[in-house]
C-alpha cells in the first residue's frame, strides 16, 4: 500500500513486538538498547507491515460511516440477510477484499485473495522517530493450476524510504486469488 | 552477542517452540498492531458463516512475525539483511508452532561475511505452515 507518511513510534513498536510474542527488550527498553550493538530501540523485522495504519484508504480497517464486510447485526455488514452456516465447500464468496500482500489493494474479488509470500530486504534498522514513506509498484504476474481451479499470483514491490529519501526496507509481497475458500494456502 | 562466521558451520541449526495453543486474542492483538482487521482473522461469525472457513485463522504475517524471533535471537539485533517466507498452510487458533532454522551457506561479500539460513515453521501435526529463508551479517 502506498503511504505518504508512516511515523515510527515507540509505543507502536512495543505493541507490535507484543503481538508477535517477542519480549526482546531491544524493542522497548531504551537503556537496555543503548548498551547493544544497534544503540537504540529498533523495530522487529516485520514491523513495516503496520504501515497499513497510515494508509487512509486501507480496505481492511473499518471506517466510520462506511459499511464493513464483517459481522454485526448480520454475518456480513454488506448483506441484510442472516446467512445460514456455510460448509467449507460452499463459500458465499465475494465479500473478501484482497490481502495487503496483494497490494493491488481494494478490489473485491469473486473468491479468496490470500497472502502467498512475503520477503523483506533490510537496508538499515528502523528506529522510533523515523518518518517513512512507502511507494508500491506492480511486479510479475503468473498463473498456476491448483486443485480447485486456476490460481492467479501477483507480485508487488514496496519501497520504504526515510525522511532523507534513503531506502530502509524493500518488501516483496505475493498475493494469490482463488475461486473459493482455501485450506492449503494461508493469509 | 553477534554471531561469528568462525563459530558457524553449514548445517548448524536451532529449533524452538514459539507459541503454544495460539489464541484468537493473540490474532486480534496482531490485527490491532498491524492494522489488518480482516474479519477472516478477527470475526468468527464472518469467517465461518460467510467465508466458509472452519474458524478464524492467523494472518500469514503473524506467523512470519512469530518466526522472526528464532532468527533474531540467533543472529542478533539489527543483523538481518533479508527475510522471506512462503505461507504454506493456514495457522488456526489452538495451534502450537515450532520453528527450525539451519545455516545453508557462509559467504564473504563486499559488505563482509554473511550467513544464509533456511527456516521452517511447523504446527503440532508436523505440517509445515511457513517455509522461508534469511540472510544475516555475521562477524568474521
Amino acid at each position: 500500500m502506498a503511504v505518504d507518511e508512516f511515523p515510527v513510534e515507540k509505543g507502536a513498536i512495543l505493541m507490535f513486538a507484543r503481538a508477535v510474542g517477542d519480549t526482546n527488550p531491544v524493542y522497548y527498553d531504551e537503556s537496555y538498547a543503548q548498551r547493544t550493538e544497534v544503540g537504540s530501540v529498533i523495530a522487529p523485522p516485520t514491523f513495516v507491515q503496520s504501515s497499513a495504519q497510515f494508509d487512509p484508504d486501507y480496505p481492511l480497517r473499518p471506517k466510520p460511516g462506511q459499511k464493513w464486510f464483517g459481522s454485526g447485526r448480520t454475518p456480513s455488514g454488506l448483506s441484510e440477510a442472516p446467512a445460514a452456516p456455510a460448509s467449507p465447500s460452499q463459500s458465499a464468496a465475494g465479500n473478501q477484499p484482497s490481502d495487503p500482500g496483494d497490494a493491488s489493494g481494494s478490489a473485491r474479488s469473486m473468491g479468496s485473495s490470500l497472502h502467498a509470500e512475503q520477503e523483506f530486504t533490510y537496508h538499515r534498522p528502523i528506529r522510533p522517530g523515523d518518518v517513512l514513506s512507502a511507494t508500491v509498484s506492480a511486479g510479475k504476474r503468473w498463473d498456476k493450476q491448483g486443485r480447485s481451479g486456476r490460481l492467479e499470483f501477483a507480485e508487488t514491490i514496496t519501497e520504504y524510504r526515510d525522511q532523507d529519501g534513503h531506502l530502509v526496507v524493500t518488501a516483496r509481497g505475493v498475493g494469490v486469488r482463488t475461486a473459493g475458500p482455501v485450506t492449503k494456502g494461508s493469509n | 552477542m553477534p554471531l561469528k562466521m568462525s563459530d558457524l558451520s553449514v548445517g548448524d541449526s536451532r529449533q524452538e517452540t514459539l507459541v503454544e495453543d495460539l489464541t484468537r486474542t493473540q490474532i486480534v492483538q496482531y490485527a490491532g498492531a498491524s492494522g489488518d482487521y480482516n474479519p477472516l482473522h478477527t470475526d468468527e461469525v464472518f469467517a465461518t458463516q460467510v467465508a466458509g472457513y472452519p474458524s478464524v485463522f492467523a494472518h500469514g504475517m503473524l506467523t512470519m512475525g512469530i518466526t522472526a524471533r528464532l532468527l533474531t535471537d540467533w543472529v542478533g539485533d539489527g543483523r538481518l539483511l533479508r527475510y522471506g517466507a512462503r505461507f504454506v498452510k493456514q495457522v488456526w487458533p489452538g495451534d502450537t508452532l515450532s520453528a527450525r532454522a539451519e545455516v545453508t551457506a557462509l559467504r564473504d561479500t563486499d559488505e563482509g561475511p554473511v550467513a544464509d539460513f533456511k527456516v521452517e515453521t511447523t504446527n503440532q501435526h508436523g505440517d509445515v505452515v511457513l517455509a522461508g529463508s534469511a540472510s544475516a551479517r555475521v562477524d568474521r
